[in-house]
């Protein structure tokens, strides 16, 4: 089991490298020469110049990647053009929000799209099944601002039962840390909790027809043992695979929520480097969410494994 | 009637489909006295299993009971529901499946699925639940069983899987077993093993058991008493000699004819539809092959070895001649699949050479095989029609297929005359043609695939268990097809199977494989009769023969 981890580690380090090198040539691709942004309106072409070779702008641009990976393997991820601190400082003030409401609207997903799935592969063609998944058409179809901002009418402004906007830490109380945390993750997790809930079902229908729930069944066994033991960890393959790539839909849906419920996160962050062509950070954030992606999919693998004794490892 | 354990009266069975409710199961009455072993004997489709499904209560979700009863000492199972219907499910009654290996949860370690059963119905702890598994897997003789229990099915094989499952069937000795096809797909020898334990066990534990198979041969072996039957009734009930040696109704007497025995002859197995075409080349001499001919096939020390462990074929050498039947048979494991596609160029030998025609083939790495002049001389039917098509290909897309790969014709009226043609060989009504496989029946299917495999007029068919999948009759069908084509236009057939009785009737020659290496070969007949080795012997003997009917398991 060790050596599979390893191996898996050892595996993702060139998916890891091709993302670094993707990342460091956003600078180059991108339209913007970051000198002249830095240098601001009234730079004469010669402060421009100045700022290049300053920031060693002008050497080759292998040279340029090498340094870059190499601090980066280091701890550095540079620093801010436009703030003038440390990329690994801004991003590790920011990580916190942006931690809590990933994993506040995975645990919501999970707790609130599993049961829908299964309820609604049991009972399929029947009207829960159909309100169940016309449910998730819907979720799937409303951006996460729409839902966002309904959201913070109906129970911020009007109801009155939740906070607007903000974020409190987690240090100062589990429940005004929560609090703050229950809107954003309902709207972002609407078109995962749709998507999750529609895998579950397909999954657990092809499950459900398979010989050995028959077999269950013959075994005089409750609906509860053979929709839970038998056929939800048969299913769960599929399932666990959709959560992982729907790391991918937080990763994105969390920059536009933090926007609307003011979450000063790390897609904040993001959208603050991008308007101002601060590269460091962009590529720092970039980086980060790309290491994030491919742990999620490690840990997908070695559920995998857990779930399934045919999958060897 | 009161001793009856199970009294199923005037059952009908409808199931809801798209064209409307359609009834599978029309008027069954039946008795089931406690001890007894009945078997119930039909093809598919003719709603035996789902006789069976009604009484332990698993129809689908589209299948109902539409009228009748089933008693069950005295009490109407169809009337059941919660609680009563559960503690009735696994306890009083039981129920085995065709395909143990799917019948059993992969992702659970088969001691769990005992226990699970057990303690379903008996409130006992965990611990003792346990133990109690240990002691099922010991009565049905699975060796170490204390390592067993923490094995999934898929590190089980296949008979094993089918103990298993007796094991949970009768974790809560129930009064009635109902076994659907216990045996089906599984080789001839763990057939006979299985079948011996599950005899047995009923007559041990004094357990009444429903036997419902498509084989008459084996119903007869085990049963006092066999119900056919047909299109959802029941036809005639009698014991098997009477049923063999007097059949009185009509479908009894076809289904009879059907079977293979022992002694039959291809051209006994009577089917209408074919018999005239088949007789009428019976009549034609075999063209001699002059002395010294070159053989069509030399197969030369062929091995494969797969990544890691043993070698799945060894030293396998044959020779074989133009228009010549060939079986290859042993049971699962023995190497015979791997041979035949070698042999076909679908996957590589590690050594050896194949050389056909008096071209070497081996060396061809099978991925370039399908641009070698030779592909369309050396066609393959595969074992089960239903999954061999492409469902999106019709029976007309199927057989131009390969006339269009590798005779190089295109579209148009020549390929329509030729696909009709190839269609009319194989006995494919023409109007079949623009028919999807789900719109075909098993046999139908069969000879789309026949009919594709020589589209191109291959000199060597092989032949991977064609008939495995299908029902007796459809069986005799293809059988007579097939000889009929080997006559009619010299083809060579290299047939692959576990059924001894059908390699017996339609081969020359038989080759038997064991481990990957050849045990014994010679002249079908006389090996049948004959056998030089303990282990062909063993095969043979497991036949289910109609035969046998009188030396009734001595168990029962």
């Amino acid at each position: 089991m060790l050596s599979y981890i390893l191996r898996r580690i050892v595996a993702t380090l060139p998916v890891m490298a091709i993302v670094a090198l993707f990342v460091f040539s956003l600078l180059y691709i991108a339209p913007g020469d970051p000198a002249v942004v830095i240098a601001g309106d009234q730079a004469s072409p010669e402060d421009v110049e100045r700022i290049r070779q300053s920031l060693g702008l002008d050497r080759p641009f292998l040279v340029q990647f090498g340094s870059w990976v190499w601090r980066i393997l280091h701890g550095d991820l540079g620093t801010s053009i436009f703030t003038n601190l440390p990329v690994s400082a801004m991003i590790g003030q920011r990580l916190g929000p942006t931690l809590s409401l990933m994993v506040v609207t995975l645990l919501l997903t999970i707790v609130v799209a599993v049961p829908l799935g299964v309820v609604a592969a049991w009972k399929a063609g029947s009207l829960i099944d159909r309100v169940i998944m016309g449910f998730a058409v819907f979720g799937f179809s409303l951006p996460v601002f729409v839902v966002g901002y309904m959201l913070a009418y109906i129970f911020a402004l009007e109801l009155e039962w939740l906070p607007v906007q903000g974020y409190t830490p987690l240090a100062q109380g589990f429940w005004p840390w929560l609090e703050n945390l229950i809107l954003p993750a309902i709207a972002l997790g609407c078109v995962y909790i749709a998507l999750v809930a529609r895998i579950t079902r397909a999954a657990m229908l092809e499950v459900l027809q398979q010989d050995y729930i028959r077999t269950a069944k013959a075994k005089g066994l409750g609906q509860g043992g053979i929709l839970f033991i038998h056929a939800l960890k048969n299913a769960a393959v599929p399932i666990v695979t959709v959560i992982g790539i729907g790391i991918a839909l937080l990763i994105g849906g969390a920059v536009v929520t933090e926007s609307v419920f003011a979450i000063p996160g790390l897609g904040r962050l993001t959208i603050d480097a991008i308007l101002r062509r601060d590269y460091p950070v962009i590529q720092g954030i970039v980086l980060l969410f790309s290491f994030v992606y491919v742990l999620v999919n490690l840990m997908i693998d070695v559920v995998y494994t857990l779930v399934d004794p045919r999958i060897r490892y | 009637m009161s001793q009856d354990l199970l009294r199923i009266d005037d059952l009908h069975v409808a199931f809801s489909t798209r064209r409307g409710m359609v009834e599978a199961v029309r008027g069954v009455t039946l008795t089931v006295k406690a001890g007894e072993m009945l078997g119930l004997v039909g093809e598919s489709g003719s709603g035996k299993s789902v006789t069976g499904f009604a009484t332990t209560r698993l129809l689908d979700a589209a299948g109902r009971v539409t009228a009748g009863k089933i008693l069950f000492r005295g009490q109407d199972v169809t009337k059941l529901r919660g609680d009563d219907l559960r503690q009735l499910q696994g306890a009083a009654m039981s129920m085995i499946f065709q395909n143990p290996r799917a019948a059993l949860n992969p992702i659970r370690a088969i001691g769990l699925q005992i226990a699970d059963a057990i303690l379903t119905h008996k409130r006992i702890s965990k611990q003792a639940a346990r133990a109690e598994a240990l002691e099922l897997l010991r009565a049905v003789q699975i060796r170490d069983p204390e390592q067993r229990m923490n094995a999934y099915p898929h590190e089980l094989s296949g008979g094993m899987c089918q103990r298993v499952m007796i094991a949970i069937a009768i974790s809560c000795n129930p009064a009635l077993l109902i076994a659907d096809e216990p045996t089906t797909g599984l080789d001839v020898t763990t057939q006979k093993v299985v079948m011996d334990l599950l005899a047995d066990i009923a007559a041990a534990r004094g357990m009444a058991t429903i036997l419902i198979t498509h084989d008459l041969g084996l119903a007869a072996r085990y049963c006092r008493r066999i119900a056919v039957m047909e299109r959802g009734r029941i036809v005639e009930e009698a014991s098997p000699n009477t049923l063999f040696s007097a059949p009185r109704h009509a479908y009894t007497r076809r289904l009879v004819a059907a079977s293979p025995t022992a002694t039959s002859r291809i051209e006994d197995l009577v089917t209408e539809e074919e018999r005239e075409r088949y007789t009428a080349v019976l009549g034609k001499p075999r063209p001699t092959l002059a002395h010294g001919t070159p053989p069509l096939l030399e197969v030369r020390k062929l091995a494969k070895r797969f990544d890691q462990g043993s070698a799945a074929v060894a030293d396998f050498s044959m020779t074989m001649a133009s228009g010549e039947s060939v079986g290859l048979v042993g049971e699962s494991g023995s190497g015979k699949s791997t041979t035949s596609r070698m042999i076909c160029r679908l996957i590589d030998p590690s050594e050896g050479d194949i050389v056909f025609d008096g071209q070497s083939i081996g060396h061809v790495a099978s991925r370039d095989f399908h641009r070698s002049p030779l592909r369309k001389n050396i066609q393959m039917v595969f074992q089960d029609p239903n999954e061999s098509l492409n469902p999106r290909f019709t029976a007309f897309d199927c057989i131009a297929h390969p006339l269009m790969r590798l005779d190089g014709m295109r579209a148009g009226e020549a390929l329509r005359q030729r696909v009709e043609e190839c269609a009319q060989r194989a006995g494919l009504p023409l109007d079949l043609l623009p028919r999807f496989p789900h719109q075909l029946s098993g046999g139908q299917k069969a000879r789309v695939g026949i009919a594709r495999a020589i589209a191109c007029r291959p000199r060597l068919l092989v032949l991977d268990e064609p008939t495995a999948a299908l029902d007796v009759s459809v069986q005799a069908v293809v059988l007579q097809l097939l000889d009929r084509l080997r006559r009619e236009n010299d083809i060579a057939l290299l047939f692959v199977s576990h059924d001894l009785n059908v390699v017996r009737m339609l081969c020359d020659r038989t080759i038997v494989l064991r481990n990957g290496g050849i045990v014994e070969q010679g002249e079908s007949r006389a090996l049948f009769e004959n056998p030089k080795t303990d282990y062909t012997r063993k095969l043979v003997e497991a036949i289910p023969h109609i035969e046998a009917g009188p030396a009734l398991v001595a168990a029962l």
